[in-house]
């Protein structure tokens, strides 16, 4: 009974870590991940036997990539087409990885992963060293705010565990990494070895910081939005007139009972009478808690309406600035009216201006551009049919980001960030 | 101060499926009696509390169920005023529309997706919302929590919509709907947990007991009516519970003396084989899971 006492106590009040991986084709994510999770142990024994049973078809040894391809055609092909979802936990912490491909094809993966992760793992090839999609990768992570990046200098075996090699690298990288403002950190690895993955290997005796799991169950990682003053939209109404709970998920801030709040486009202002969720009463939630909240007087708010401090100086507008990926296939298209879903709420976008265009081969903006087309990052100027409360996405994740929908084919073509209002 | 794991992953829970109220005009909640399938009407119930959840619970019948499952079923229905709607396999092979497999390997695990989208079509379902997790198996790794369904109810896994942040794009055509997965982040300890923290009750299956049952491909499976035995296989008494419900042909179960939570916890934290191993209709083929979510499974 004390093994069950102990899994019990510690494992009800875990901390959980979102993390995605990056990297261009052939650096060995997929081999990365499995290796991450072979020797932490959280792989099962019929897994394994999977494992060996495809593998032995194609006559190499255990190709742990096989763990995260997940779809008959990424086997068939070796390559790994969709983000992949994996979980793992050690006694210190738990993990959920968004392994995304690196094809460029794929990027809209990448921005995908990273829009849920607290951290990006960012492969590079050795013999490679840094590339194009180096650039473009770290642009995104830090582009979806990411604050930790990992460079994981893998397949470091094949150029002899070389400490020349690595730093020509981490110098190499100095450059991609100056305009941003992300914690960094390199580490030497070989994912098909096992060195540095989950454990320090002897054979680079030169390195002397964490393996990528110690430093993964290690890294302190910033709360997001909770020192921001409070925000909620409100997601709907349960009960009828008199006595409604208004239910939705803080987006930022810290709430308490009694605490009077402004509701968002009216400007009229309520108290919370009472947090609950379900049975419990609650005397203080936090950014990221579904709760339902109990207003004093009697109000009619609806989905849609956004609740924030009285302090919070919230403005609504009818024109956005924002950073978008362009994820369709079919180019972005002028005056055609597209669907922007924000929080919980729709209207309808059109393009005003393509302000400006990243060149992925230098970084630099590019100015003048007509359209924008798959995997393209840019920055557009929105007019929107209704105004939308513009957070900036560097404030409040959760306010300030968009997508946007065609009403034609009902496909998200894009996902943006707002970076400020006009 | 932030929320713990358990903490984050109710609140994603409850969030996606408050969405799913508000946006669908006929969402159904699929309920098999399972672990998963409670959690989700948990995270339901207290997503509209003190309401009533404001839409059906749907479980597609096999007719093959553990009798344990439906007394449960009953009576969570009945104390939690919920309303229970039931399409059974059953009245799709008597309407020729699904076919009984036959031989020792026979199930109606294939054969659900049949009377499944058949349901859907006749309720005019537009999201259904399923227990589906992400960590059961290497096709689930690869969904979506909004998970599209063409007019044929069929999963497009190569050509599915990015989804980013909390935002879901919830737009189809007419004719199409959503399977929509409000636990997909959570793993199998997760679920234990919570059903721990939360003190939710849960079919006896799950606990040691003492069962008849038959070894088959190094799978234990309950004798039933419904297994289909060869000469040489005679039951045997074992002390065993489910670590997964689903077909009582199907089903593996386990032999384990855990008869609390605590000890379930602490067999699965040391358990070598995934939740599913025991799932003979996974072990069809290595993309098993892949074929019948294409073809519009759970």
């Amino acid at each position: 009974m004390t093994t069950s006492a102990i899994t019990h106590n510690s494992y009800l009040d875990m901390d959980l870590l979102r993390f995605t991986t990056a990297g261009s084709v052939d650096d060995g994510k997929s081999t990365l991940i499995g290796r991450l999770l072979y020797d932490s142990k959280s792989i099962f024994d019929d897994q394994v036997a999977d494992l060996e049973k495809v593998s032995s078809r194609t006559g190499e040894g255990l190709n742990l990539a096989l763990l995260t391809d997940g779809l008959r055609a990424e086997r068939e092909q070796g390559i790994t087409i969709d983000v992949a979802y994996r979980y793992f936990a050690t006694p210190k912490r738990k993990f959920i990885i968004a392994d995304t491909p690196g094809h460029l094809q794929y990027t809209r993966n990448m921005v995908t992963g990273a829009s849920t992760a607290d951290l990006a793992i960012i492969l590079i090839d050795a013999k490679q060293g840094v590339v194009e999609q180096t650039r473009r990768h770290t642009f995104i992570a830090n582009l979806l705010g990411i604050e930790h990046i990992v460079v994981c200098i893998n397949k470091i075996d094949l150029v002899d565990y070389d400490e020349a090699v690595f730093n020509r690298i981490v110098a190499d990288f100095d450059m991609v990494k100056k305009e941003l403002n992300t914690d960094v950190t390199f580490i030497p690895v070989s994912a098909l070895k096992g060195d540095n993955v989950v454990s320090r290997s002897e054979k680079l005796p030169w390195y002397k910081g964490p393996s990528l799991l110690q430093l993964l169950e290690g890294i302190q990682v910033r709360v997001p939005d909770a020192g921001e003053l409070f925000t909620f939209p409100i997601q709907g109404r349960v009960g009828q007139n008199g006595n409604s709970r208004y239910t939705g998920r803080i987006s930022s801030g810290v709430l308490r009972p009694g605490t009077t709040v402004r509701v968002h486009p009216s400007g009229e202002e309520t108290t919370v009478e009472a947090i609950e969720l379900y049975q419990e009463v609650k005397q203080e939630a936090l950014p990221g808690e579904s709760v339902s909240l109990q207003l004093s007087g009697v109000q009619l708010f609806n989905r849609g309406h956004l609740l924030a401090d009285a302090e919070a100086k919230i403005r609504y507008t009818r024109h956005v600035l924002v950073d978008t990926c362009w994820f369709s296939e079919t180019p972005l298209q002028k005056n055609h009216s597209y669907i922007l879903a924000h929080v919980t709420g729709e209207t309808s976008a059109v393009v005003a201006q393509v302000e400006d265009k990243i060149d992925f081969g230098n970084l630099e903006r590019l100015k003048g551009e007509q359209t924008i087309g798959v995997n393209d990052i840019a920055t557009l100027s929105l007019q929107l049919e209704e105004e939308i409360p513009a957070i900036a996405y560097r404030e409040n994740r959760t306010l300030g980001s968009i997508i946007l929908i065609d009403p034609d084919t009902h496909q998200t073509v894009a996902a943006g960030m707002i970076i400020n209002r006009k | 101060m932030s929320l713990n794991h358990l903490q984050q992953l109710e609140a994603e829970g409850i969030y996606v499926i408050r969405e799913v109220a508000w946006r669908f005009k006929r969402p159904v909640l699929l309920f098999s009696g399972g672990k998963d399938s409670i959690v989700m009407f948990h995270l339901a119930r207290k997503a509209f509390w003190p309401e009533p959840i404001p839409f059906p619970l749907l479980h597609i019948d096999t007719g093959h169920n553990f009798p344990e499952t439906l007394a449960y079923r009953d009576r969570l229905v009945k104390e939690s005023n919920s309303q229970l709607i039931v399409r059974s396999v059953e009245d799709s092979i008597a309407q020729g529309k699904a076919v009984e497999e036959t031989g020792i390997h026979a199930s109606r695990n294939k054969l659900q997706t049949v009377t499944l989208l058949d349901a859907l079509e006749e309720l005019q379902v537009d999201a259904a919302l399923g227990g589906g997790r992400r960590d059961e198996e290497k096709a689930r790794a690869k969904e979506r929590f909004f998970s599209h369904r063409d007019d044929f109810g069929q999963w497009d896994p190569k050509n599915q919509r990015p989804e980013l942040w909390s935002l879901y794009n919830s737009h189809h055509a007419e004719d199409e709907h959503f399977r929509v997965f409000p636990i997909s982040n959570w793993t199998e300890m997760d679920v234990w947990q919570y059903i721990l923290r939360e003190e939710i009750p849960i079919p006896s299956l799950y606990f040691s007991h003492e069962r008849p049952v038959i070894e088959r491909d190094g799978i234990l499976l309950a004798d039933s009516p419904y297994l289909v035995k060869t000469e040489d296989e005679r039951p045997v008494l074992k002390e065993v519970r489910c670590r997964t419900i689903g077909d009582m042909t199907c089903t593996g179960v386990t032999v384990s003396p855990a008869s609390s939570l605590d000890e379930i916890i602490a067999e699965v934290a040391a358990t070598r084989v995934t939740e599913r191993g025991g799932r003979a209709d996974d072990k069809r083929s290595e993309s098993a899971m892949e074929d019948r979510k294409i073809a519009g499974y759970f």
